[in-house]
């Protein structure tokens, strides 16, 4: 990598973390409860909050727990539908949009209801400004704030000892969309307008260009607000179809660099809050030194990539010296492009400031990878954490394995319904992928909407069932997916991908949080410093290599020694 | 899960009315105060008229001005209501007679130009609305400009370097030229 390439990469990760700190201190006293303790007016918002619920605080047992969030996730798929079915009858749509397909309608209620943000339809020319305030903005403040219930539900289940409960499912989503996300939206919203995000209720504005051949229509719309919390919730759905890449999303490379943080910035301070709430910072340090490795190994290689220029193009008498410009904005050429690239697949963000299905192909299949790790590299918004702290429990248990003894973590005894869920939570998502991989490129349905020939084809394909299982949202755009086949195959990996994790994780929580806290004896493996930073980096990168190499050689290596390999 | 019912309606109405109406409007009433011009689209007026938005670029075909990087939008290029990148993979024939297409272009209009013509120039933008070339992509047609408006080069080159926008605080992106300011700015000394 070269100089300034390194110097905005630490930048980039002294800024985060001097971020991050403070705000997983926040968190850890806000979602313990002592935040609202101390302070009268919280508490008092939430005492009424719960009484319009017709609920108490008690604390809920597992099954309870996620019964809970897979009915207010629910709710939200059905709303979400129906606005977009009914968006021509309401107010907020000045551009007189119609009902939107329904095999497409429900694609994008479960695709924003399950954090994913997957894409079928363009949003100027889709949505109406109410669909998008009232339907895919709430989604994208409830599905990070269930994301971050969970999280801190695992994380009760590994602080308490013998207890029976892992906390209040209401108070948790309240708590983060209340105290968290909306007021750091709305700092962050009206940033964004400052440096030119638009914000405004009005219809596409027609105006006479200077050559006056053709009018342009300039699409307008709430977007700043939208922009926002898409990037704090690593939700990633653009209020238009070029996402970040749109100069009305992401005008300025100072928005640029601000978006990047804001991607990481909850995922990094849940895991600082972890350590405070297991009460071991190093706990928390070394699953945060892992991600981080992690992200820097394949930053190197999408940096590398994209600083090439295309062979084939350079035949016909370009100049190279940009590198692979197709495909990527002026304002932030490519080592903005392909930070940016890097972090919005290793958090499940899904948004995109370059079209990826142009990328280089070992650039694309980086990010491609980065996705299929089960976006645990950071990760989304608290989905990051609970899939890292899989990994680690994948970890202590293929340790014990080699030393002969019960695996322990953070104290608690892993025993084999803990692995047993462990299990299926990890190999749900490869299930889902290339299995649904494998039935698309079977289908004729499937292959008709591949837009690239050969390798890169079949990499569309399979990145659009890694985008979805992993509730990433990005595409390998080329591929036309606003078909009934796709929006419907795609639906289904959304969902399962996220609630097939949720549910298991959140019986992992259950099942420790009944067990003793252990104290950590001469035998006990520790589970923080490089050793252990090691081996979580290795389980990651030994499950995801083993799970999606194969696939990954028929479409962005194959592409590459085609590209490159050949002599001219 | 008869008790879990209410509570999960009743939690989902109020935070979507709160998040999904009043956060949005809260911050369009704010933005529209404080930031009037960038919360209504960066638009640029001349004698009175809307003629675009600094932000969004566009199609410029004459020659006597200074082009625009390719856009992969349809039915036409830079078409506001449909952003997209053309979304074609590095190997892809079609990509390759697209570039080969746009490099015979330049070329033919670029004559007295030595040197190939830049990335930026023969690539398609991720949006279609890139409203930006980088600072060589100006420099490659500074000689067609000064012939066609009857300019000295020299002037042509100062006008290109005033409008160079370094990257964000001195490190953040690339170095760029807005193409419809610096078009403007072109009208303004040679007369349109």
């Amino acid at each position: 990598m070269n100089p300034s390439a390194i110097f905005q990469t630490l930048l980039y990760f002294g800024l985060l973390f001097a971020l991050a700190w403070p705000l997983g201190q926040y968190l850890e006293a806000l979602l313990a409860g002592r935040l609202s303790e101390r302070c009268r007016w919280m508490a008092a918002t939430e005492r009424g909050l719960l009484r319009l619920m017709g609920t108490t605080d008690e604390e809920m047992s597992w099954w309870r727990y996620a019964l809970a969030l897979l009915l207010f996730n629910l709710i939200g798929v059905v709303a979400l539908y129906l606005l977009q079915q009914f968006q021509g009858y309401l107010p907020f749509n000045p551009a007189a949009m119609g009902a939107v397909s329904p095999d497409s309608a429900l694609n994008t209620a479960v695709s924003f209801v399950t954090n994913t943000n997957w894409q079928g339809y363009a949003g100027e020319s889709t949505m109406s400004h109410l669909t998008q305030m009232l339907g895919l903005g709430v989604q994208n403040f409830l599905s990070a704030a269930t994301g971050i219930a969970v999280a801190v539900a695992l994380i009760r289940g590994f602080a308490h000892r013998s207890a029976v409960n892992i906390g209040n499912a209401w108070l948790d989503l309240s708590r983060a969309t209340l105290w968290l996300l909306l007021p750091l939206s709305f700092l962050f919203a009206l940033f964004l307008a400052g440096q030119g995000v638009i914000q405004n209720l009005d219809a596409p504005r027609q105006v006479q260009t200077v050559e006056t051949l053709v009018p342009q229509s300039l699409p307008m719309g709430p977007v700043a607000s939208q922009e926002a919390i898409k990037m704090l919730g690593t939700n990633g759905g653009g209020f238009f179809n070029a996402n970040s890449a749109h100069p009305f999303e992401n005008p300025t490379p100072v928005a640029n660099f601000a978006q990047m943080l804001s991607i990481f910035l909850i995922p990094a301070a849940l895991v600082f809050m972890f350590g405070r709430m297991v009460g071991d910072m190093r706990q928390g340090v070394t699953v945060l030194a892992s991600m981080t490795l992690l992200f820097l190994g394949m930053l190197a290689v999408v940096v590398w990539s994209e600083s090439q220029a295309n062979p084939l193009l350079l035949n016909l008498g370009m100049d190279g010296s940009m590198g692979n410009m197709e495909g990527k904005e002026t304002r932030f050429g490519i080592l903005a492009s392909a930070l940016f690239a890097t972090i919005t697949t290793a958090a499940s963000c899904g948004a995109v400031n370059a079209m990826h299905d142009s990328f280089m192909p070992l650039g694309g299949g980086a990010v491609m990878w980065l996705i299929q790790l089960g976006e645990v590299v950071f990760g989304g918004v608290g989905s990051g954490l609970y899939g890292m702290l899989l990994f680690a429990l994948l970890a202590v248990f293929l340790a014990g394995l080699m030393i002969g003894r019960t695996p322990e973590y953070l104290g608690k005894k892993i025993g084999s319904f803990e692995m047993k869920m462990v299990s299926i939570a990890i190999l749900i998502t490869p299930l889902l992928v290339l299995g649904g991989t494998a039935v698309a490129v079977l289908a004729d349905a499937g292959r008709a909407g591949m837009l690239n020939p050969g390798g890169q084809g079949f990499s569309e394909v399979l990145y659009a069932f890694s985008s979805a299982a992993n509730n990433n949202g990005s595409a390998f755009a080329g591929l036309s997916a606003n078909t009934p086949f796709y929006n419907l195959m795609l639906a289904l990996a959304m969902a399962l991908g996220r609630f097939g994790v949720i549910v298991p994780v959140l019986a992992i929580a259950g099942s420790l949080a009944a067990k003793p806290r252990l104290a950590a004896s001469s035998g006990t493996m520790p589970t923080h410093g490089s050793l252990f930073v090691a081996l979580l980096v290795g389980t990651v990168i030994l499950i995801g290599a083993l799970t999606y190499i194969p696939a990954l050689a028929l479409g962005p290596v194959i592409e590459h020694l085609q590209l490159f390999g050949v002599p001219r | 899960m008869k008790q879990l019912i209410r509570p999960a309606l009743v939690l989902f109405t109020l935070l979507s009315l709160l998040t999904g109406l009043l956060y949005p409007l809260a911050v369009t009433g704010l933005a529209q105060v404080l930031f009037p011009v960038q919360a209504n689209g960066s638009l640029i007026e001349q004698e009175g008229k809307v003629i675009g938005s600094s932000l969004i670029g566009q199609a410029f075909s004459s020659s006597r001005y200074f082009w625009s990087r390719p856009s992969a939008t349809g039915p036409m290029e830079n078409n506001g209501l449909a952003s997209s990148g053309s979304n074609l993979g590095p190997r892809n024939p079609a990509l390759v007679d697209a570039v080969k297409a746009r490099i015979t272009r330049l070329i033919a209009a670029h004559p007295d130009h030595v040197g190939p013509p830049p990335a930026d120039l023969v690539t398609a933008s991720a949006s279609g609305l890139d409203p930006h070339i980088s600072p060589a992509a100006a420099h490659y047609q500074e000689e067609r400009i000064s012939a066609e408006r009857k300019l000295p080069l020299e002037r042509v080159r100062a006008l290109i370097e005033t409008h160079v926008e370094g990257p964000g605080l001195g490190i953040f992106g690339e170095a760029r030229v807005n193409v419809l300011e610096l078009n403007l700015a072109l009208d303004a000394v040679a007369g349109n």
